[in-house]
C-alpha cells in the first residue's frame, strides 16, 4: 500500500479509537430496550407495494426523507486552507524538483498541448492521492472483489504490481442488483449466445447489425419499462451523447439539473440549444427557470421557444439523492415541455418492481416522454435505450447517430440483459428478482440509518442505493480510501474536480448481493474509522436506538 | 455554465490561474467574485423592470404552443423494417431468410466468428461475468484491460495505450480531450461521422479541405497562417485530423505528404485507423506501416476493435505523454463504464491471431486486391468503384444516377434487396443526410473478407450485373 504523510496520519489517530466497535448510541439504545419506530411511514413507492393501479395514488405520497446537511463552518474553512495548502506545497514542489514525468519529444515550437493548471493540478494535488483511483481488479465484481495489489515508490508518480492480490468486500461497483457473477443463469445463458451469434456483429443498427437478440431486448425493455417501445444502443455513455442531439436544435430550450451526468451535458451541447441549469432537485428554481423561458422567449428577439425540454436523472450518482419526479411532471405539464428522464443507476434498483423511479413514485411511465437509461448497473451488463411511445422510438431508429454510425451491441450483452430483467419481472418462474430488489431496498435503509446514527454526514435519499459520505477535505478522502482498503472494503473517493472542492466525499453503492453480516462489518470498521479521522460531521440529532434489519421489510 | 463540472473544463472555468503565481490565484479569485456579484446585482434590477403581472404571464404561458417533441418520421424509411441477421455474421450470413455470403459487414478478417476468440470471450465470463460494472476509475479496471493496453502499445511499437468501451466514442472522445475552444482544426471532408462529432464536441474552428487534396491543405494553412496574429498565434494549437482509410470513400490517405505538411506548419496530428489498423502493412500495423512512416511523427493513434478484431470498443496508442491525459480528461473514457471484460479477451484473442499469422496481411491485401479489380470491370454495368485497391473497403457508386437523391437512395435500396434475395450481402452506407458536414454521394459499400475465393467473386459479379440490367437499363 502506499505510504504516504496522509495515512501515516491516520496511523497516528489510531491510538485514540480504540473501542470503536460499538458506538456508544447502540449500547444505549439496547440498554434501553427502544425498538425502532419508523416515523417517516414507508418509502413511497414501496408503500404502495404490488399494487396494481399505482398511478392514481401518486399524489398522496409521502415524500421519504432526503438530506444534505450543511458543512459546519470549522470544516468549511479547514477544507479552503488544506486545499490551498496542498496548492502551496505543490508550487513549491514544483519550483524545487523537476517532475519524473514524460516530456514531449520532437514537438519544439510547437504550441504546449495541455493548459499549465490543469498539469500543474493532476501532477501536484492529484497525483498525492491518485493511488485511490483505477484500482485493478482481477475477478468478477460481486458482492467481493479482488484488487489487484499495487504500490507506489515514488509518491504517486508510478505505480508497481506487487503479485499480490487482495480481496475485499465491494460497495464500489455499481452492481445494485448482484447480477454481476462469473455463473448462474446470466452468465450461462450469456455463453449460449456467444456460440449462437457470437461477440460481434461488426456493422451498424442501420446496416447488417440487427440480430433477433436485439429484437428481442428492445421487446423486453418495453415491456420491463410498461411503455410501448424502446431502442438500444452499445454504450450508456453515447446513448445520451449521440441521441439528445436528435431531438433539440438551435431555437430550443433545454433546462437542466446542475447535477447531470457529463454524458448528458456533452450530448446537450452538441445538440446546438440553448442550456439553462436549475439548481439541484429544486423545484422552485425549476419552475423559475420554466416560467421565466416561457414568459420571456428567447434572449433578445423574445420569440418563443421552439419546444423546451427538463433534463433530469432518476437517482443522482454522486449525490445519493433521487430527483422529485411528481413535482417535476406536474410542472413539466403546466408548462407544456418535455421531460428526458435518465435512469442510468435507478431502473432496476429502485421502486418496489424494481421498474425505476417510474415505479418508485407509482407516476405513469407515459407521463415521462423520454426514459433512458443504462444497462451497466443493475443489469451487470453494458450499453443503453431509449424508451417512451412508439412514435419517439421509431423517430430515434430513424435519425439516432449511434443507430446510424455506432456498432449494434454485443450478443452476450445482450442476453445478460434479457436474463437479468427477465428475473427481476419473474419470468423465469420464481421470486429471485423480487428478492434482490427487496434486499437491496432493505440494505439500503438499514446501511443509511445506521450511518446517520454514527453522526457522519450522509446526502440524499433514504431509499438510494448510493451513498455519498461526506468527509470534505481533499487529503481525508485518500486516507479514508486507503484505511478502508487496509480493512479489505472497496469504495470509492469522489473529490474536485467531480464534486465542488468543498465537498470530497467517500461513495458507498449498495448491493442486492451484500448480507447482513457484511454491511454489518462495513459500519462498524466505518464506526472506527470515522471516529479516528473525524468524520462525525453531524450536528443532527441522532437516533439513540437500535437499528434492526429486520424491521427495514416492508 | 458555471456548474459544470468537467475535469476537461478546469482551464475553463479557472481561467484566469495560468501562472505559477499564488498572489495571481487569489487576485483573480477576488476580482471574478466582484465580477461575478457585480453581474448578478445588474441582472436582477434588469428584471424587476421588466416584470409583467402575473396575469399576463399566465396568459403567455396558456397562449405557448410548443413543437411537437418529435416528427412523425415516414413509415417506409428502412431503419425502421431493418434487416435481421440470424446468427453469426461470419464469411456467410443469413439475411432475412437468405443465405447470402457476406460483403456488407466489417469482419475483414474472420475473426468476429473465430472459435479462438468465441472461446476466450467464453473463459472470460466465467471468470468475470459479463459487466464490468464500473468506469476505469472506479474499480471498472479489469486486469485483462490492462494486458491489451500492454498489448496494443507493444504491438504498435508506441508508449502508452487506452481503451474506450465503444469504438465511435473512442476518436468523438479524443479529439475534444486535445482540442478546445479557440484552437483550429484541418480535417479531410470525408471524415467519418465520429470525427465530426469529436469536432463538434471540441469547439474550436474546423476546416475542412478538399479529399485527398494536399494543396489545398496547404492553401488552407497558409491562409490561416497569414490571417492570424503573430500573439494570438503563440496559444493557437493547431491538429490535423485524417483517417487511415475512409470509411466515406474507401481511399487511402497520403499520410507521408500529411504528415510532411503538419510538421512545417507545426499541427498536431491524430490519426482515425478504425478501417486499416488490422487491415494495412504487412504485419496489420495500419497505415503507417503501409507508408513506412516513423509513427512517432503523428500524435495520437486512434483505432477500433470493432471491425478487423471482431470484438467492440476502441483505443488510442501513443507516447504517454499524450495518452496518459485521456484518462483524466476523455469524457468516454472517465464517464463510462469500462468494455465489458468479455470484449477485451476477444480483442486481445484477435490481436495474438493477427500476431501468430504473418502471412494473413499479405493474404488479405491479395483478396481486396482481386475484388477491386473485379469490381473494376463493372464500368459497362453503370458501376464505378472507388476505394484502395488493397484496402478492404470499397465504395461502388452508380454512374449516371437518378438527379433526386431520394430516388437515388431508393435504386441503391433495390439492387441491395436484388443481391441479397440471391445470396449476395451487399447493402448501401447509410448517412443520415441532413446532418453529415458535407454531401454523401450515395453508394453500395462493400467489404472485402480474407476468406473470399475466385469464384466467390465472380458470383458477386454476376449477381450485380443481372441487378444492373434488372434496375439501371
Ligand atoms: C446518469 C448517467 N448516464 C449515463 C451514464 C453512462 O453509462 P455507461 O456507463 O453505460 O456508458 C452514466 C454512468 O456512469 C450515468 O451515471
Amino acid at each position: 500500500m502506499a505510504t504516504e504523510g496522509l495515512l501515516d496520519g491516520a496511523r497516528q489517530l489510531k491510538i485514540h479509537g480504540a473501542n470503536g466497535k460499538h458506538s456508544p448510541n447502540v449500547a444505549n439504545g439496547k440498554a434501553n430496550g427502544v425498538k425502532l419506530v419508523r416515523k417517516n411511514g414507508l418509502s413511497p413507492g414501496v408503500r404502495n407495494g404490488m399494487a396494481t393501479d399505482v398511478h392514481s395514488k401518486g399524489k398522496e405520497k409521502i415524500r421519504s426523507k432526503e438530506s444534505f446537511e450543511e458543512v459546519p463552518l470549522y470544516t468549511a474553512v479547514m477544507t479552503y486552507m488544506g486545499f490551498y495548502l496542498l496548492v502551496v506545497l505543490g508550487y513549491l514542489n514544483q519550483f524545487l524538483f523537476a517532475p519524473p514525468v514524460a516530456k514531449e519529444k520532437n514537438r519544439k515550437g510547437y504550441v504546449p498541448l495541455y493548459n499549465r493548471f490543469e498539469q500543474f493540478y493532476s501532477r501536484y494535488v492529484y497525483r498525492r492521492i491518485r493511488d485511490c483511483w483505477n484500482r485493478p481488479i482481477c475477478s468478477v465484481p460481486g458482492a467481493e472483489v479482488v484488487l489487484k495489489d499495487r504500490i507506489t515508490n515514488d509518491y504517486g508518480w508510478t505505480f508497481e504490481y506487487t503479485g499480490l492480490e487482495k480481496k475485499c468486500l465491494n460497495l464500489g461497483s455499481y452492481n445494485y442488483l448482484g447480477f454481476a457473477e462469473a455463473s448462474g443463469p446470466c452468465a450461462e445463458e450469456s455463453i449460449e449466445s456467444i456460440k449462437k451469434y457470437a461477440c460481434s456483429l461488426c456493422s451498424t443498427r442501420h446496416e447488417l447489425g440487427t440480430s433477433p437478440i436485439h429484437l428481442e431486448l428492445e421487446e423486453t425493455t418495453a415491456r420491463f419499462l410498461g411503455v410501448e417501445a424502446a431502442i438500444t444502443f452499445g454504450m450508456g455513455f453515447a446513448t445520451n451523447a449521440l441521441n439528445l442531439p436528435c431531438i433539440l436544435s438551435p431555437g430550443c430550450l433545454v433546462i437542466s439539473d446542475e447535477k447531470n451526468h457529463a454524458s448528458l451535458i456533452l450530448g446537450l451541447r452538441l445538440s446546438g440549444a440553448t442550456i439553462r441549469v436549475f439548481k439541484h432537485n429544486n423545484m422552485k428554481d425549476l419552475e423559475k427557470v420554466l416560467r421565466n423561458a416561457v414568459v420571456q422567449g428567447q434572449p433578445k428577439t423574445h420569440v418563443p421557444w421552439k419546444k423546451i425540454l427538463i433534463v433530469a436523472e432518476g437517482v443522482y450518482s454522486m449525490e445519493g439523492s433521487i430527483v422529485h419526479l411528481p413535482e417535476v411532471i406536474a410542472l413539466k405539464k403546466k408548462y407544456k415541455a418535455y421531460l428526458f428522464l435518465d435512469e442510468a443507476h435507478s431502473v432496476g434498483a429502485m421502486g418496489p418492481r424494481g421498474r425505476g423511479v417510474v415505479d418508485y413514485f407509482g407516476v405513469n411511465p407515459h407521463d415521462v416522454d423520454v426514459l433512458m437509461g443504462t444497462f451497466t448497473k443493475s443489469f451487470g451488463s453494458a450499453g443503453g435505450y431509449i424508451a417512451g411511445s412508439k412514435e419517439l422510438v421509431d423517430y430515434f431508429r430513424v435519425n439516432s447517430h449511434a443507430a446510424c454510425y455506432a456498432s449494434s451491441m454485443s450478443p452476450p450483452v445482450a442476453q445478460q440483459i434479457i436474463t437479468s430483467m427477465r428475473i427481476i419481472m419473474g419470468e423465469d418462474g420464481t421470486h429471485e428478482g423480487q428478492k434482490r430488489v427487496m434486499q437491496l431496498a432493505r440494505n439500503t435503509r438499514y446501511f443509511r440509518r445506521r450511518l446517520h446514527q454514527m453522526g457522519v454526514i450522509i446526502y440524499g435519499n433514504e431509499d438510494s442505493p448510493v451513498v455519498p459520505l461526506l468527509v470534505y477535505m481533499f487529503s481525508k478522502i485518500g486516507a479514508v480510501v486507503r484505511t478502508l482498503v487496509s480493512k479489505k472494503i472497496a469504495a470509492v473517493g469522489v473529490g474536485f474536480p467531480a464534486t465542488p472542492l468543498m465537498e470530497g466525499r467517500i461513495r458507498f453503492c449498495l448491493s442486492a448481493a451484500h448480507t447482513k453480516e457484511q454491511l454489518d462489518n462495513v459500519l462498524d470498521i466505518l464506526e472506527d474509522i470515522a471516529e479516528r479521522l473525524g468524520l462525525k460531521y453531524s450536528q443532527l440529532p441522532r437516533y439513540k436506538g437500535v437499528i434492526q434489519y429486520e424491521d427495514e421489510i416492508e | 455554465m458555471g456548474t459544470y463540472w468537467i475535469p476537461t473544463n478546469i482551464d475553463e472555468l479557472l481561467g484566469g490561474i495560468k501562472e505559477a503565481s499564488l498572489l495571481h490565484f487569489f487576485l483573480e479569485g477576488f476580482l471574478v467574485a466582484s465580477l461575478l456579484w457585480f453581474i448578478f446585482r445588474k441582472s436582477y434590477k434588469k428584471r424587476d423592470v421588466h416584470s409583467m403581472s402575473k396575469e399576463e404571464e399566465d396568459r403567455l404561458i396558456e397562449e405557448w404552443n410548443p413543437e411537437p417533441l418529435v416528427s412523425t418520421p415516414r413509415q417506409d424509411h428502412p431503419a425502421l423494417k431493418p434487416h435481421v441477421v440470424t446468427g453469426k455474421a461470419g464469411h456467410y450470413l443469413d439475411v432475412d431468410g437468405h443465405h447470402c455470403l457476406n460483403l456488407a459487414t466489417h469482419n475483414y478478417l474472420s475473426f468476429a466468428d473465430k472459435p479462438e476468440v468465441e472461446e476466450r470471450a467464453i473463459q472470460s465470463i466465467r471468470k468475470y461475468g459479463v459487466g464490468s460494472c464500473g468506469p476505469r476509475g472506479f474499480y471498472g479496471t479489469v486486469d485483462v484491460h490492462l494486458e491489451l493496453e500492454e498489448k496494443l502499445a507493444k504491438f504498435m511499437g508506441m508508449e502508452e495505450a487506452c481503451v474506450y468501451a465503444y469504438g465511435f466514442s473512442t476518436i468523438a472522445s479524443a479529439i475534444p480531450a486535445y482540442a478546445k475552444r479557440g484552437d483550429v482544426i484541418f480535417v479531410d471532408e470525408a471524415a467519418n461521422f465520429a470525427i465530426q462529432k469529436g469536432l463538434d464536441a471540441s469547439r474550436s474552428s474546423i476546416y475542412y479541405f478538399k479529399h485527398n487534396d494536399v494543396q489545398d491543405l496547404e492553401r488552407l494553412l497558409l491562409e490561416h497562417e497569414a490571417k492570424m496574429n503573430p500573439r494570438k498565434a503563440k496559444v493557437t494549437r493547431k491538429f490535423l485530423v485524417m483517417e487511415g482509410i475512409y470509411m466515406n470513400t474507401g481511399n487511402i490517405c497520403p499520410l507521408p505528404a500529411l504528415l510532411n505538411l503538419a510538421h512545417r506548419f507545426k499541427c498536431r496530428t491524430i490519426l482515425d485507423e478504425n478501417v486499416s489498423f488490422g487491415t494495412l502493412g504487412e504485419t496489420g500495423r495500419g497505415v503507417t506501416e503501409h507508408f513506412n512512416v516513423n509513427r512517432e511523427d503523428v500524435d495520437l493513434i486512434v483505432g477500433s476493435m470493432e471491425w478487423a478484431l471482431g470484438s467492440i470498443g476502441g483505443f488510442c496508442v501513443g507516447s504517454s505523454f499524450i495518452v496518459e491525459h485521456q484518462r483524466l480528461s476523455g469524457l468516454g473514457y472517465c464517464f463510462s463504464a469500462s468494455l465489458p471484460p468479455l470484449l477485451t479477451a476477444a480483442a486481445i484473442a484477435s490481436l495474438e491471431e493477427i500476431e501468430r499469422n504473418p502471412t494473413l496481411m499479405s493474404v488479405l491485401h491479395g483478396k481486396c486486391q482481386d475484388l477491386h479489380n473485379a469490381l473494376s470491370n463493372l464500368g459497362e454495368a453503370g458501376f464505378r468503384v472507388s476505394g484502395f485497391s488493397e484496402g478492404p473497403v470499397k465504395h461502388l457508386f452508380l454512374l449516371n444516377p437518378p438527379e433526386d437523391l431520394g430516388k437515388h437512395q431508393a435504386l441503391l435500396h433495390d439492387i441491395s434487396q436484388y443481391c441479397i434475395s440471391n445470396g449476395v450481402a451487399i447493402i448501401p452506407a447509410s448517412y443520415l443526410d441532413q446532418i453529415e458536414a458535407q454531401p454523401r454521394t450515395p453508394s453500395l459499400r462493400i467489404t472485402a473478407n480474407v476468406d473470399l475465393t475466385k469464384a466467390e467473386m465472380e458470383t458477386v459479379i454476376k449477381v450485380l450485373k443481372q441487378a444492373a440490367s434488372k434496375f439501371l437499363s
